[in-house]
């Protein structure tokens, strides 16, 4: 029976909070475990650094991932190449899975246009900041899949608990389950819309049971346990691909975890949150969770472990330098993608922008 | 080529089946617009042609339409989403605004949003409250989209298929007051008129007036009936409002000097403010009188007891060209 046939209010679980095993172990090869964890670390220690570079004036506002990692990684992770994601603005480390390099995600994060740019070969939508907008773009990406005969692909879309309030949200899922689509909608439920607890999102007593109104499948998941994720996820996205006579190909995946620091790097969430709630999400940590769940299958040992981590070090590391040396982005760029071919007007503003630039220099222009 | 009778509506029906017909990407979505056809009877026969996979029924819901097609026209199709009221595009108002003008340059040419889309627009059909309302420069102020406005059966096809064509979002707006007004024809076949290019309807030497949509024919007919006064009227019909034909407009005025706009979107902030602009750029020196506008007024659209005193009527556009050539 697939992970899926089961009430939206039991909690799909395959590892406790000590990383000892309670439920069905996903079918993953020992090199994607690894890499797993690999990534997971690697998100962590990417989004340290990032908020140390935002105090440090080195990049601009900057939204946080630390605690979400499990829910990220062990997602993207189920995704094949084909497949498709469409992630909200916190999703750094899905997005790395998806072929989206730290250099760029730093770059976006220090106010470059490019870092928006998705490689040609990776199937990823750009980061949406308006809450929930993005959801109708994966019904309507996942529809055009459809529509294409591309029914051997999936698509994966993140948004967080507070998108679940929005009109967005729910015209998404009612034209997903009308139209079939194969969509994931995936919510990381992760407490908090910046300061307003999911409590005050809705009165439902889990987000997972919402897709019953959509006729869809809705599943609870423990966020911060890598291998339920997986395995949620990987279900969803076969039942989009190959559904059951008479099932419906989307999904909506609640996964419940929690975001360790603030909502943006300017929020300060001890005005809203006491020390105790997050110490007890704290001792919830995926990271340390699949780590004794490897150690003790014989999958990772100290010295292997010693390996990631300078790996990783060295990997955030070279990023950091890369986006920080990267040219300023040319001013005149600004005026070259709003249209596929320049309008007289732009051309016009334009050649009046370089003009005045070449009269007044940068400085006239640049503020302190 | 062969021609047929057509009026705008049915132009735009016709523009549809034969971009449908030569682009398999193409597709129609909205509400109603299946087996019903459309309110106003703009996708007539299209279901039957196409099938349920080409011309879809949505669920009601405005900001879903826009924002599946903006995720369908990211994967390469080219859908034309109908909502079915102007008025009623504010739901959508986000996906236009947050998504649909600004894929392409958030992901420095990465996306294009190849799709257009449709609403009827505009007052004096009698229809009850949020039916009548024109705010093409909520569009028009957004840069990344197009705005286009026919006024005739041929541009309305020409302009459709180029708007479909295009590789960025075009908002395409109906005047639904001359849906169905008068006929003119269209050819069969395929043709495009070009997406910012006014066009000169009539052309005259005293006054230029500039205008567009459902305007135009009371403009056209108040410069009939001036000529009589020996006043030689010409008008432009601006066709695209975002970008505008700068170059028409001040050519226009260059030569008569004088200059009235006629719209039914209210004065302030309306496209008459960007004619003036623009001459008092790029023309001041042969500006003899100030520039004229006979708009909506700065009120809510009526309900249609009213409506008449709003939209500028044949006597008020007369007036109008009076004042600016009799400066």
């Amino acid at each position: 029976m697939s992970v899926l046939q089961r009430d939206p209010q039991d909690q799909v679980r395959v590892l406790d909070e000590d990383g000892a095993v309670v439920g069905e172990v996903p079918d993953i090869d020992d090199e994607t475990l690894v890499e797993m964890y690999r990534n997971m670390r690697l998100a962590r220690h990417f989004d340290t650094r990032a908020v140390s570079l935002q105090r440090q004036g080195r990049m601009g506002t900057y939204p946080p991932l630390s605690g979400q990692e499990g829910a990220q990684i062990g997602s993207a992770i189920a995704l094949e190449e084909d497949d498709w994601m469409v992630p909200s603005y916190r999703e750094h480390g899905a997005a790395l899975i998806r072929g989206l390099p730290l250099k760029q995600t730093l770059l976006y994060w220090m106010g470059h246009e490019k870092g928006n740019k998705m490689p040609e070969d990776a199937n990823i939508l750009p980061p949406a900041v308006p809450i929930a907008s993005q959801i109708p773009h994966a019904t309507g990406a996942a529809w055009a899949l459809k529509l294409q005969g591309k029914t051997d692909k999936g698509v994966l879309c993140y948004f967080g608990d507070g998108a679940t309030s929005e009109g967005d949200f729910h015209e998404a899922l009612n034209f997903a389950g009308v139209f079939d689509t194969p969509n994931i909608f995936f919510c990381n439920n992760n407490q908090w819309a910046i300061s307003v607890p999911r409590e005050r999102q809705t009165a439902s007593e889990t987000i997972a049971q919402k897709a019953t109104a959509y006729g869809l499948d809705g599943i609870q998941v423990d966020g911060m346990d890598p291998l339920a994720v997986y395995s949620v996820t990987k279900a969803a996205l076969d039942k989009a691909k190959n559904p059951d006579e008479g099932e419906l190909r989307p999904t909506l995946i609640e996964a419940v975890q929690y975001r360790f620091g603030a909502h943006t790097t300017a929020d300060d969430p001890t005005v809203y949150r006491d020390d105790e709630e997050v110490e007890r999400w704290k001792a919830k940590d995926p990271i340390p969770r699949l780590e004794t769940f490897l150690r003790e299958t014989g999958r990772l040992d100290d010295e292997k472990i010693d390996d990631i981590e300078s790996d990783i070090e060295a990997t955030v590391a070279d990023a950091i330098e890369a986006a920080e040396s990267d040219p300023r982005p040319d001013p005149s760029e600004m005026f070259e993608y709003a249209y596929a071919e320049q309008t007289p007007e732009i051309r016009a503003q334009r050649e009046e922008f370089e003009a005045l630039r070449e009269k007044v220099g940068d400085e006239g222009f640049l503020r302190e | 080529m062969s021609a047929q009778n057509l009026t705008i509506v049915q132009a735009v029906r016709d523009g549809l089946y034969t971009e449908m017909n030569l682009d398999d990407e193409v597709l129609v979505m909205g509400e109603d617009v299946g087996k019903n056809g459309g309110v106003f009877r703009a996708t007539e026969g299209l279901w039957d042609e196409f099938g349920d996979d080409r011309v879809i029924d949505t669920p009601l819901a405005e900001s879903g339409i826009v924002g599946t097609a903006v995720g369908m026209a990211a994967m390469g199709l080219k859908p034309v989403p109908e909502i079915q009221f102007s008025g009623f595009m504010y739901p959508g108002y986000d996906q236009i605004i947050s998504h649909m003008s600004r894929y392409r340059t958030r992901t420095r040419g990465r996306y294009t949003l190849p799709m257009v889309l449709r609403a009827p627009y505009g007052g004096g059909i009698r229809a009850p409250e949020s039916h009548s309302e024109s705010k093409e420069m909520f569009y028009a102020h957004e840069a990344g989209l197009k705005v286009v406005i026919p006024s005739t059966p041929y541009d309305t096809k020409g302009l459709l298929i180029s708007a479909i064509r295009d590789p960025d979002p075009v908002i395409f707006m109906e005047p639904k007051l001359i849906y169905r007004a008068f006929r003119g024809e269209v050819p069969e076949e395929d043709y495009t008129v070009p997406i910012g290019e006014a066009a000169v309807r009539r052309e005259g030497t005293d006054v230029s007036v500039f205008t567009y949509g459902a305007m135009t024919r009371p403009t056209l007919e108040a410069v009939e009936n001036l000529e009589e006064e020996g006043i030689d009227a010409e008008v432009v019909d601006i066709r695209t409002i975002s970008p505008m034909d700068r170059e028409t407009v001040v050519e226009s005025f260059k030569k008569t000097g004088r200059a009235v706009v006629v719209h039914e979107a209210p004065k302030n902030g309306g496209l008459g403010a960007e004619i003036t602009a623009t001459i008092q750029e790029e023309a001041l020196l042969y500006q003899e009188a100030p520039v004229k506008r006979v708009a909506g007024y700065d009120v809510p659209y009526p309900l249609y007891a009213l409506e008449d005193y709003y939209l500028p009527s044949v006597a008020r556009v007369e007036e109008g060209i009076r004042e600016a050539v009799n400066f």
